[in-house]
């Protein structure tokens, strides 16, 4: 079964989605990274979803859920890189991602989790 | 092979040269007769079309199947390359078809000659000839025709693109100057493209100016809040400037609900807005 | 490799689901839709293909390249002999939901096309067809 790698980058940990996720492996991500942020005590999450050409709502409810659990296990959840055709459907299907912090790229992405870790008055080096 | 195709093909291997030579005498006639602008034929094609008839022949292919028949392929590719240009350069369709319509008579000529003591294979080859020739220039037109449209489409989007440019105003600042009536399509394009400039300059926030739309209705705004939505959802922000009083009361009246999207009334002024949230101080050193 | 301009698929696991938006991507770029309508589309039979297998108990997808004239479209049949939809007026509206969905899948495919139809009774089955043209 494919199953998506997760890095951990200081107090952050990195999620690269690069394939068409079949629905068991977008399940398996949201648990994975649910035991990671608990086993690491990580305050950021990163997801970057550049590569992804296709978002529908199980997707979309897979990202709003790991958002969900990072806020209720103390992390903060930005997803990068939304296509412009993603973005335009998502909007057209309805699907407003509420609760989900969204960043242009890795670089913005990573920029808002070390703010998110400094207004919680936690100075940890991202 | 068909014993129709046969002869056919028998006549492009022994004749080919001879062929070709009456096909473009035929064709610089009739353009010359015609007063078509163009000159003639390029050989090149003419010689490619030869090429693909022959293959298409030998595999058997029936003038019935010309438009999917795998053994037109190369035939079908080559006609498609020849409307592309023609249509490209302004010539008529009636002209593109000439081209293959004037290979007729040097066949026929040639078929004549080849089956002269043989009347009932002279008349199925010539009708087999006729048909695939007919079916030929039937699908060169057709494919004219389809080059015509993607070129029109191509020339409407491009006056849309010039209507609407998306100009960076300042480092992460883009902004669009709406002009005219926003009707659907328009606003699509519009979207597309700056969800897409947004992303290569890395621009977190846009400008969109509306001085230059007359009126906003329901539609409008709802187009305008959807362009917001999605530019939000890449991590992006927006802010809507241009709002006159007229338009203003007119949304409120309405009853839209811009919901927590920023408002300015002049490009000016989101400017500063924008500058400010990003972080700059602009101070005059010269009074 | 290119695809049949008709053709017909099974979903009823998973990997289905992902075969069904890939089926539709080489058929969406085949015919030369813009990106946009592309990714609109393959959404659009991501809803409809989860909600076969999901919903459904298994069922097909079939397609077919159509033309009206000018214009080029694609049109896809969801079909299915499951449950069938009880209450087709609220399965349409945005938010309703019978199971973990966040309820978009049914109503949202519908703005993401130009042609939408669904034929449902309740223990026969269901059937959504949708349309989109270049």
């Amino acid at each position: 079964m494919q199953r998506i790698p997760i890095l951990q980058m200081g107090e952050c940990l990195l999620v690269t989605i690069q394939v068409d996720l079949q629905d068991q492996t977008a399940l398996a991500l949201q648990d994975d990274l649910s035991a990671k942020i608990e086993a690491t005590g990580a305050h950021g999450v990163l997801i970057d979803i550049s590569a992804l050409e296709i978002v529908d709502s199980f997707i979309g409810r897979m990202l709003a859920g790991i958002s969900g659990i990072a806020r209720v296990l103390d992390a903060t959840t930005v997803v990068v890189g939304m296509q412009p055709a993603v973005a335009i459907t998502l909007v057209e299907l309805g699907l407003s991602l509420e609760g989900v912090r969204t960043a242009l790229n890795v670089e913005r992405g990573m920029q808002m989790l070390r703010d998110a870790a400094q207004e919680d008055g936690l100075d940890h080096a991202a | 092979m068909t014993q129709d195709n046969t002869a056919i093909d028998e006549i492009l291997t022994a004749n080919h040269d001879e062929v070709l030579q009456d096909w473009l005498a035929e064709l610089t006639a009739s353009s010359r007769s015609s007063g078509a602008s163009q000159g003639a034929a390029s050989r090149s094609e003419a010689l490619e079309l030869l090429g693909g008839l022959r293959e298409g022949l030998r595999a058997d292919g029936s003038a019935a199947r010309f438009e999917d028949a795998p053994a037109w392929e190369r035939t079908r590719g080559v006609l498609e390359a020849l409307s592309r240009t023609r249509a490209a350069r302004g010539s008529s369709a009636s002209e593109t078809s000439q081209f293959v319509l004037a290979l007729k008579r040097s066949l026929f000529a040639r078929l004549q000659q080849r089956l002269s003591k043989e009347p009932e294979r002279l008349v199925g080859a010539l009708w087999s000839i006729s048909e695939l020739l007919d079916r030929m220039a039937q699908f060169t037109v057709t494919s004219f025709q389809r080059s015509r449209e993607e070129v029109i489409t191509r020339q409407q989007e491009e006056l849309l693109e010039l209507s609407t440019p998306v100009v960076k105003l300042w480092d992460g600042v883009l902004a669009v100057p709406m002009i005219g009536t926003l009707d659907s399509s328009r606003t699509q394009l519009v979207m597309e493209s700056l969800l897409q400039r947004i992303v290569d300059t890395g621009s977190e926030l846009a400008i969109i100016d509306i001085t230059g739309v007359p009126t906003v209705d329901t539609l409008v705004a709802q187009h305008l809040l959807k362009t917001v939505t999605a530019i939000r959802l890449m991590g992006a922000d927006c802010i809507i400037s241009g709002v006159r009083p007229q338009i203003a009361q007119t949304i409120v009246h309405l009853g839209i609900d811009l919901a927590g999207i920023t408002t300015k009334a002049s490009l000016a002024d989101a400017l500063a807005l924008a500058l400010k949230r990003a972080g700059y101080v602009v101070t005059r050193t010269k009074l | 490799m290119t695809m049949p301009l008709e053709g017909a698929m099974g979903l009823s696991t998973e990997q289905d689901i992902v075969m069904s938006r890939q089926t539709v991507r080489k058929l969406t770029q085949q015919i030369n839709f813009s990106l946009v309508d592309q990714t609109k589309m393959i959404t659009a039979a991501s809803e409809l293909s989860r909600n076969t297998v999901v919903y459904g108990g298994g069922g097909e997808m079939r397609w077919q390249v159509v033309s009206n004239g000018a214009k080029t479209g694609l049109r896809l049949a969801f079909e299915d002999k499951g449950p069938g939809i009880p209450d087709l007026a609220l399965a349409l509206t945005d938010g309703w939901t019978s199971g973990k969905g966040l309820g978009v899948g049914l109503s949202g495919s519908k703005r993401l096309v130009n042609e939408f139809d669904i034929r449902t009774a309740v223990g026969e089955g269901t059937c959504v067809t949708i349309t989109r043209w270049k």
